[in-house]
């Protein structure tokens, strides 16, 4: 056999393809919605904490730091397999999609409250000033004036951070969430070739060339310091 | 409560698996002393070949950083460990780690090198090369010295990042602390070792995060 054939034989085979592409595509699209809802409720959670850390009330803004500086100190896998282990031993079982999502999305909002507390923080004092002096009250200031600047100012860095994270949906193949890793695994194993593993990195890419791009885009478009 | 306590903070229990999570902790060591230079070197590369005014070369490697950003580090390291031995290539579990975290971390690495180096006025360049200094010696004299210190809270917290992945290799079975931590915790049907291991990735990295927290908040203003 030639070495191109045995490549494909080995990397591609088109029966293979054939046969597996099916379950793997469905996988993607539990890959996709898990993806989406750790950015949905990881985002949203961030930014509830860092504007809750904004009234500066000193007990709930320890709790807070505690709690951002724990969840960006340990490994995602780590936290993966101590809830999805531990947690039954205690009574409480959830399935491995629900400890997935949970998992990621308190990494996420540990992340993210980081980045719009520190943007929060790089908004002038005058544009407080100014707006509380226009009768603006601290709510109103924050909600109208402080966080559409700091939301803007911090777009690159929580893009790039989603990003990371959520490319660890890869993880949930650890735990038997069927995303595209397990599903491609499993039939790999199941074959004993190849081709299943090759679709399922190449879905990987497929799916996040984009967003990365996107990223890119972002930094240029939105680049610090322009607000 | 009490049962929380009893499987999550067993101290009993983490005393008697502790020699088996400390030497699960000298391999993430070793494995973290293995893959951070070989990251910081191939970032290296990558960041300064990004420079050269050859397009089709900016154009690869470009590509080379968009693909391994793109593709989830698991991902990579199931592929390299249990998709190349069909091609005949059969790596170790710390070898399969070494490549892939090379891979990955030269990509992030390189991104971040490419700020800093780009930070650097192109006055600096042309000065140097004025004062006698070939294109090599400017790079490593002039440019890179003001680079990394242009762009440190990134360096740092992509190292920080980096241990943090090493955690992965327990998937390949290499018997770092997580994986360490695992086998304890199947043993004693209880989940303080993983707790333990925890802790020791806390107390290792909480410093550096709070490093970064304080230099990115001092740079911001």
């Amino acid at each position: 056999m030639s070495g191109w054939s045995l490549f494909i034989d080995t990397f591609f085979r088109p029966d293979l393809v054939a046969q597996y592409l099916p379950a793997i595509l469905k996988a993607v699209t539990i890959t996709v919605q898990v993806a989406v809802l750790i950015v949905a409720t990881g985002l949203a959670s961030g930014l509830m904490l860092a504007v809750a850390r904004s009234f500066g009330l000193r007990a709930v803004n320890l709790c807070i730091i505690i709690f951002a500086d724990v969840f960006r100190t340990l490994p995602p896998l780590v936290l993966v397999l101590l809830v999805y282990f531990g947690l039954p031993n205690v009574g409480l079982t959830l399935p491995s999609f629900a400890v997935l999502w949970l998992v990621l999305s308190v990494v996420l909002s540990a992340f993210a409250e980081e980045i719009l507390w520190a943007g929060i923080l790089s908004v002038r004092r005058g544009q407080w000033e100014a707006a509380r002096s226009t009768g603006l009250n601290f709510v109103q200031t924050l909600a109208y004036v402080v966080l559409p600047q700091a939301i803007r100012l911090t777009i690159p860095p929580l893009t790039n951070r989603s990003i990371v994270i959520t490319k660890n949906v890869a993880l949930g193949s650890v735990i038997g969430v069927p995303e595209i890793l397990n599903v491609a695994t499993t039939a790999q194993s199941f074959v004993g070739n190849c081709t299943p593993l090759t679709l399922g990195a190449i879905c990987y890419v497929v799916l996040f060339i984009p967003v990365v791009l996107l990223g890119r885009w972002v930094e240029t478009r939105f680049a610090w310091g322009r607000a | 409560m009490d049962t929380i306590i009893e499987q999550f903070f067993n101290v009993e229990i983490m005393a008697r698996t502790f020699p088996i999570i400390l030497r699960g902790l000298g391999m993430t060591v070793l494995v973290c002393i293995a893959v951070v230079p070989l990251g910081l070197l191939g970032g290296l590369a990558v960041g300064f070949s990004m420079q050269t005014r050859f397009r089709p070369v900016r154009l690869l490697i470009a590509a080379f950083v968009d693909l391994f950003r793109a593709i989830p580090p698991l991902v990579l390291l199931i592929f390299v460990h249990s998709g190349l031995p069909f091609a005949g290539i059969q790596l170790t579990a710390f070898g399969s780690v070494c490549l892939t975290f090379f891979l990955n971390t030269s990509a992030y690495y390189g991104e971040v090198y490419r700020a800093g180096i780009e930070s650097v006025g192109l006055g600096q360049w042309q000065a140097a090369r004025s004062t006698g200094l070939t294109a090599g010696q400017t790079g490593l004299y002039v440019i890179l010295p003001q680079a990394v210190r242009n762009v440190l809270p990134d360096l740092i917290s992509n190292t920080i990042e980096v241990v943090k992945l090493t955690s992965l290799a327990s998937v390949v079975a290499l018997p770092e602390m997580l994986y360490s931590s695992d086998m304890a915790r199947a043993v004693t049907y209880n989940a303080s070792p993983m707790t333990l291991a925890a802790l020791i990735y806390l107390v290792l990295l909480w410093p550096l995060v709070r490093l970064v927290s304080r230099l990115e908040h001092r740079l911001g203003h």
